[in-house]
């Protein structure tokens, strides 16, 4: 399965912490936004939302993700 | 010296500059700034919870600290910060910096502030009788961050 975690307010939108995704094959963010409801999938495409890729920054256009890898959607930040 | 981590209880501010101070005689200065939940009057804020990111919070609260020593003569750093719920009162945040001469140990210690504040991987939201909402960030702690621009 792909994992997506959502950070921030990002959880309260998919109102859950983490979302299963069975992806067998690699897929782009626009096709993972696809399977999931329409006001979470606006909300991770946001430019200001970072996403990393097994914890890993990523750049949101070359993301490529499948069944084994976790993403996780990172909103900006509100400081210590 | 260099003491980076995430409390994922309470701690105690005082007893953890203690140890830093320990062993730190060729220090001149040791500037501490610690930064705890704020109660305000008629404040409804009942708590307040700070999230993060297991994979990038950490490695970038040391790679900060590791800034920090590379720009100034540092003997020492130190940075806790606190996630999970909080109170008013609870530290969040402690910062200190040691040195041979104040100056350095001052803006050391704010310059991990500044950065800790709108950087760093942290969420938060409060909890008030209308339940839990997350803070956004604040244009102020990016204005913050240009004061350093020329710190590689």
């Amino acid at each position: 399965m792909l994992t997506l975690l959502f950070l921030g307010r990002l959880e309260d939108v998919a109102g859950e912490e983490s979302v299963a995704l069975d992806m067998a094959a690699p897929a782009t963010l626009a096709e993972i936004a696809e399977r999931l409801k329409p006001e979470l999938a606006v909300a991770i495409c946001a430019p200001e939302v970072r996403v990393a890729l097994n914890g890993e920054l990523v750049e949101q256009a070359a993301l490529r993700a499948a069944n084994g890898n976790e993403l996780a959607f990172l909103p900006p930040v509100s400081g210590g | 010296m260099r003491t980076v981590r995430l409390a994922f209880e309470a701690f105690d501010p005082h007893e953890e500059l203690r140890r830093f101070s320990q062993g730190r005689e060729e220090a001149g200065g040791i500037v501490s700034f610690t930064g705890q939940v704020r109660a305000e009057a008629g404040d409804p804020v009942e708590a307040l919870e700070l999230r993060h990111f297991g994979p990038l919070t950490l490695p970038g609260m040391e790679n900060l600290a590791m800034r920090a020593e590379a720009r100034w003569p540092l003997l020492g750093v130190l940075v806790i910060h606190r996630v999970g719920v909080m109170v008013p009162g609870d530290p969040i945040v402690l910062v200190a910096c040691a040195a041979r001469h104040r100056r350095d140990s001052f803006q050391a210690a704010d310059f991990l502030m500044d950065h800790l504040k709108s950087k760093a991987w942290f969420w938060k939201r409060e909890k008030t009788a209308d339940g839990w909402a997350w803070i956004e960030p604040r244009s102020v702690d990016h204005e913050d961050l240009s004061r350093w621009a020329d710190v590689p």
